[in-house]
């Protein structure tokens, strides 16, 4: 794993007074598909905003291409290159699709060339450009965020949960935007329930536990071993509804 | 990149009833105005009326814009903002004295001139000490509002206190600029000019601020701030930076708005801001805490309630309002447009 875009080392990160992020330290290589894996509330979300500024860690170094910037603002962050598509997607609701995207794309207009290959990503953003984001469903919601986070070029993406909540049709539509995402050479790490879609997308795998990456290693190594999983996670990929 | 398979959702058409309850805040005006018409028995009376209970709702609309899109970008409880109002009203009548060559002229161009930059005068006073007013008072109690009730009380006692130690403790009367003076007679019903002017330049700023908020970058900023500030900021925005410029742009409208209240009533006091925050805030609050056109309408529905209860029981006048924001709440507890939030 040499030359990592993005380097935890001994992270800790308290939201009020609970301990949740206790030492992490997680590399996520360069050009490549990082899965964070893990069971519920053991801290993956947690991990992306602390990256993100949005939970200030207490301790540790968070270096994204060389500097550290476990103390810059979020906005210094995102400036930095990395984008982000939240658990909560994050969508505004009340401005249009178009609107969304011309915030997304912060340092000038949305390229033509981008914007038709997001439109051929994700057809649903073409029809409904001009209406309220806010009327949007689930998935089409999901796809905005996704799209937002590729309106411009970006060194490292950071993708919470992109298949939650979605139907089957819809998820097959998000994995293979991210597949073609990753095709381009992206760097992304992402948090994935779904496991089959973590299998196919991911080139590495971190596990969490109780705020701590527990395994890392390749994504294969993990897919291929029922037993590890049944170790790390409590359940078995075929649990999580893969195949 | 491949294209989305089996998923083409349409839009549902929405029913009429959907359609209704969109429009409904825009319908209250034309209703409560139509009202009025059924209530008092003389048109010409209930021409006067409406009126003057428009450019009274132009005028709260200009104080309460501020605040509302304050509120709503950075969850600040601003009780200092009636300052700005009071000392919007005393700078610009201040300048307007100064400028007596101006206003006592017998143009009507010189009039308007000097009403201008005498607007001009208490915006850029009020606004730099709105600037002063968030760095030193505001800042420190970011995301505590009990913190911020009492501090920005305090300033607001402290800042009406340094006007009567600058202007002195008593009221100041005074007379507006000659063209703005008397009134015009239209199918019997006497309508004062200024009145007028102060529709106008009520209508003329909320056109602007929607288009502003619509159609410039900074605009979609603020209002994608209003309901997710924490993902504006992980698109790379300063959003601090743009609040600080919301909170210099609500400061100085507010003192345009105490400026235009001191020449629509010919006398200011220290104390008009504060007596005023009781109508913007019943404004905000039925608008849609951050809703620009919420506010808009607010004010409007305020200023016709108040002139038509008015005329018809004085005695009711003063508790029309409340019972005004009483029933708007009953009906929709956010607020007549409300704003998304996040979480």
């Amino acid at each position: 794993m040499s030359d990592p875009i993005l380097t935890l080392e001994e992270v800790h990160t308290d939201i009020g007074r609970y301990r949740i992020l206790q030492g992490v330290n997680l590399v996520a290589p360069r050009g490549a598909v990082t899965m964070l894996l893990g069971r519920n509330g053991v801290g993956k979300t947690t991990t992306l905003r602390t990256i993100m500024g949005l939970w200030r860690a207490r301790s540790g170094r968070i270096v994204f291409d060389g500097a550290d910037i476990a103390a810059s603002p979020t906005p210094a962050i995102a400036r930095a290159g990395i984008g982000y598509v939240p658990e909560d997607m994050g969508i505004f609701s009340d401005l249009t699709v178009e609107e969304n995207m011309i915030l997304a794309a912060r340092s000038g207009p949305l390229a033509e060339a981008r914007r038709e290959r997001i439109f051929a990503a994700f057809p649903p953003l073409r029809t409904f450009w001009r209406k309220p984001a806010g009327t949007l469903s689930g998935g089409q919601k999901q796809m905005l965020a996704i799209a937002r986070a590729m309106a411009e070029e970006r060194r490292l993406y950071l993708i919470d949960e992109p298949t939650k909540g979605l139907a089957p049709a819809i998820v097959a539509a998000m994995a293979s935007a991210l597949r073609a995402l990753k095709a381009e050479g992206a760097s992304i790490l992402m948090v994935e329930q779904n496991f089959s879609v973590a299998r196919h997308l991911g080139d590495h795998a971190a596990v969490m536990d109780d705020g701590r990456i527990v395994w890392t290693g390749a994504m294969a190594e993990l897919a291929g071993d029922r037993a590890l999983q049944e170790r790390l996670m409590g359940l078995s990929l075929d649990a999580h509804g893969g195949r | 990149m491949t294209a989305a398979p089996g998923h083409n959702p349409t839009f549902a058409a929405r029913g009429p009833a959907e359609r209704l309850a969109e429009a409904a805040p825009f319908l209250l005006v034309p209703l409560l105005a139509a009202a009025g018409w059924l209530a008092i028995p003389q048109g010409s009376s209930w021409l006067t009326l409406t009126v003057s209970g428009l450019a009274m709702g132009m005028m709260i609309f200009i104080m309460a814009s501020g605040l509302t899109l304050i509120f709503g970008l950075m969850d600040v409880i601003n009780f200092g903002h009636g300052a700005f109002v009071s000392v919007g009203a005393f700078v610009g009548v201040g300048a307007l004295a100064a400028l007596d060559g101006l206003t006592g002229a017998p143009s009507p161009a010189l009039n308007a001139l000097a009403l201008a930059l005498a607007a001009a005068a208490a915006m850029l006073a009020t606004g730099a000490l709105g600037w002063a007013f968030e760095r030193a008072i505001v800042r420190p109690v970011y995301g505590a509002h009990l913190k911020q009730i009492l501090v920005t009380m305090g300033g607001l006692i402290v800042i009406e206190q340094l006007i009567l130690v600058i202007w002195g403790p008593s009221e100041i009367f005074f007379s507006r600029p000659e063209a703005f003076k008397g009134a015009l007679t239209f199918a019997g019903a006497a309508i004062e000019k200024y009145r007028l002017v102060a529709v106008g330049v009520g209508l003329a700023l909320f056109l602007a601020m929607r288009t502003a908020l619509r159609a410039t970058r900074i605009g979609l900023i603020v209002r994608a701030g209003v309901e997710n500030r924490e993902m504006v900021e992980a698109l790379g925005y300063r959003l601090r930076v743009v609040f600080v410029g919301v909170f210099v742009a609500g400061s100085a409208l507010a003192g345009l708005g105490g400026v235009m209240w001191g020449l629509y009533e010919e006398v200011i006091t220290a104390h008009m801001g504060g007596a005023l925050m009781v109508l913007v805030f019943i404004v905000v609050i039925i608008g849609g805490l951050g809703s620009v056109e919420g506010c808009f309408l607010g004010a409007l529905l305020v200023g016709l309630m108040q002139n038509y209860v008015a005329f018809l029981e004085p005695k009711l006048a003063l508790i029309s309002n409340i019972g005004l924001m009483v029933a708007i709440l009953m009906w929709r507890p956010q607020g007549m447009i409300p704003v998304v939030k996040a979480k």
